[in-house]
């Protein structure tokens, strides 16, 4: 059994505690990274391999060196725990049982790139964590782990808990950062990117929850052992979100190089009812969506990018082969379409197109051209919208239809 | 309240002084518009033009400006909701594990459809996206809480403990 990490602590009562999380060794990566330059413990970040687990997968090291050198205002740390990708639910665990991690690592990312302020957005649904992950803030600022002079260490930081009001597109982080400024939660195109000008203008880095939740036990355990947990190209472990037709759904932490075939079947106990399995969503409902036999692939960033698909958010979602899978196609494409933040032409239209299409094939009214025009009007707008939202609809839109075509057309030959 | 049961749309005093805290709490006071929307739901109920064009008014911003954010947002009330709401996710995982039969069997107990309150005012039901908590779908949120492996028999005991 693989060693578990973040989620070593969860099954202990009162993990979220300060108590607990001292006593089983928390605040031990502070005192190291306090001894060390902000400078070196972005280097220690980038050799870990760390990359970014809130979707996109882009390496966390790399992105704070993104930073201007010598900025002469404040940088702010923002916390991405807006978790809204369907099929994910990691976050919520970490920030109910386990929120000093959090804290720690914003600590030490905070104290890495010069902020002196983060703010940690926390969906508004989330009402449990946010209560949670606040009391734990309290007691963070109570012990003097948060506030002036940290620890004696001369380092200042606070933190601002920010509730989002209910849009999946505040996950997206221009769009969260609108959102935390007091507007709705319209993205902006890129560039410039947050490293440059981000939350109030000034160069802001936006990291998910459990990504940051990583930095504590690469100070304490080093890069190299991080990195090597991993595949070549994404160190660590991961929390992967298991949600379906499976006997034992769950959040598993896994090193990355686990697959997928063993993370249902071994971990998530299998289909329950001897029942065969039909398709995965394996990295959040924007993922493109796997057959049964593709199902032998490593769960790391670039070995879903290989397959075809994405290791996303890593919530992956199990369809046994009593779905339908334009039924699952309808569902998916009401929430795209009920989501879009309306900006961009393409999105704001295709996705409302794209449902109606999908629902009267349903409903058993489907014309023979639908599912054609469905592929069109999805290739026509991937890549043209300011937001990688209307990418992630693509994605399913078009492999639910490829890789199921039979079952769409025998909906509309009845 | 006044006598017609509506409620007066100004905070308390203490409710001001939390106004002003979130406002100083921000780079920029505008940041605190969500927290005292939120502030400002809790303390009326739900978010009428009137609330809209007060809390503007406390930000100095414009009530079209408020009005974009209000309606932007799916847990802003823009008309006045039972006193429990309650949400059933609707997204895949939750289909997959029966939430269509959660909603019949909601729609039927509380003889309103998605997006109804009941006439005396108890419950709001609503249809929504994935609230991550797919692990125990089906699942729903009634008011703060999240409840989840819904069964009819679990369906019923909530409405139970629902004054
Ligand atoms: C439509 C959309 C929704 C997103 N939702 C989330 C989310 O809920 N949580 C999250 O951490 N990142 C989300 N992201 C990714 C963020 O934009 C951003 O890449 C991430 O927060 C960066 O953190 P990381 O590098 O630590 O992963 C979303 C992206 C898009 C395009
Ligand atoms: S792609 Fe869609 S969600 Fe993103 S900015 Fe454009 S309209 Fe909004
Ligand atoms: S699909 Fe219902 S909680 Fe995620």
């Amino acid at each position: 059994m693989a060693e578990k990490i973040l989620t070593r602590n969860f099954h202990l009562p009162g993990s979220h505690t300060l108590v607990l999380y001292r006593e089983t060794g928390g605040y031990a990566g502070l005192e190291k990274a306090f001894a060390m330059k902000p400078a070196e413990i972005t280097e220690e970040v980038k050799k870990s391999n760390l990359r970014g687990l809130g979707g996109a997968g882009f390496p966390t090291g790399v992105k704070w060196g993104f930073l201007p050198q010598g900025h002469p205002g404040p940088v702010y740390l923002v916390i991405n725990a807006d978790e809204g990708e369907p099929g994910t639910f990691k976050d919520r665990y970490l920030l109910e049982r386990d929120p000093h991690a959090l804290i720690e690592g914003m600590i030490i990312s905070a104290y890495a790139i010069g902020a002196h302020l983060a703010f940690v957005y926390i969906r508004g649904e989330y009402v449990q964590p946010w209560r949670i992950f606040g009391r734990a803030v309290a007691e963070a600022y109570e012990a003097g782990l948060l506030g002036k002079n940290i620890r004696g260490s001369g380092f200042d930081l606070d933190v601002i808990v920010h509730r989002g009001a209910g849009a999946y597109i505040c996950g997206e982080e221009t769009g969260l950062i609108s959102s935390l400024e007091g507007k709705k939660g319209w993205p902006k195109l890129k560039p410039p990117f947050p490293a440059i000008r981000g939350a109030f203008g000034a160069p802001t880095i936006v990291n998910n929850v459990e990504t940051i939740c990583h930095v504590p036990h690469i100070m304490n355990r080093g890069a190299a052992w991080f990195a090597g947990l991993g595949t070549k190209s994404q160190g660590g472990t991961r929390m992967y979100s298991v949600s379906g037709h499976v006997t034992r759904p769950g959040v598993y932490e896994l090193p990355v190089s686990a697959t997928l075939r063993s993370l249902i079947y071994e971990h998530a106990g299998g289909i329950p009812g001897g029942r065969r399995l039909k398709a995965v969503v394996p990295g959040g409902s924007s993922a493109v969506l796997l057959t049964a036999d593709e199902i032998d692939v490593t769960l790391d960033v670039d070995g879903l990018k290989n397959a075809g698909t994405m290791a996303g958010s890593a919530g992956v979602i199990v369809m046994d082969e009593t779905v339908s899978i334009p039924e699952a196609l309808m569902v998916v494409a009401r929430f795209y379409a009920h989501e879009s933040c309306g900006q961009c032409t393409p999105c704001r239209e295709s996705t409302g197109w794209i449902y109606k299409m999908a629902r009267r094939i349903v409903e058993g009214k489907g014309r023979k051209e639908d599912l054609d025009t469905i592929l069109d009007v999805a290739r026509r707008g991937a890549g043209t919208t300011i937001c990688a939202f209307f990418d992630g609809a693509v994605g399913p839109y078009i492999s639910y239809i490829e890789k199921f075509r039979h079952e769409f057309e025998a909906l509309i030959r009845k | 309240m006044n006598a017609r049961g509506a409620v007066r749309v100004e905070f308390t005093p203490e409710q001001l002084a939390e106004v002003r805290r979130l406002q100083g709490l921000y780079p920029d006071r505008r940041a605190a518009l969500l927290p005292v929307l939120q502030l400002a739901q809790e303390a009326f109920g739900h978010i009428s033009l009137e609330a809209e064009e007060y809390v503007a008014g406390l930000f100095d911003l414009s009530p079209a400006h408020v009005h974009e954010v209000v309606t932007f947002y799916t847990l802003f009330f823009r008309e006045p909701k039972g006193r429990h709401v309650i949400s059933v996710c609707h997204n895949l995982t939750c289909h997959l594990l029966g939430a269509q039969q959660v909603l019949a069997h909601l729609k039927e107990r509380l003889g309103v459809e998605v997006g109804g309150t009941t006439p005396d005012g108890r419950v709001t039901l609503l249809g929504v996206e994935c609230l991550c908590a797919c692990e125990m779908a089906p699942m729903l949120q009634v008011d703060d809480r999240y409840e989840g492996n819904l069964t009819r028999e679990k369906v019923d005991w909530i409405l139970e403990g629902l004054a």
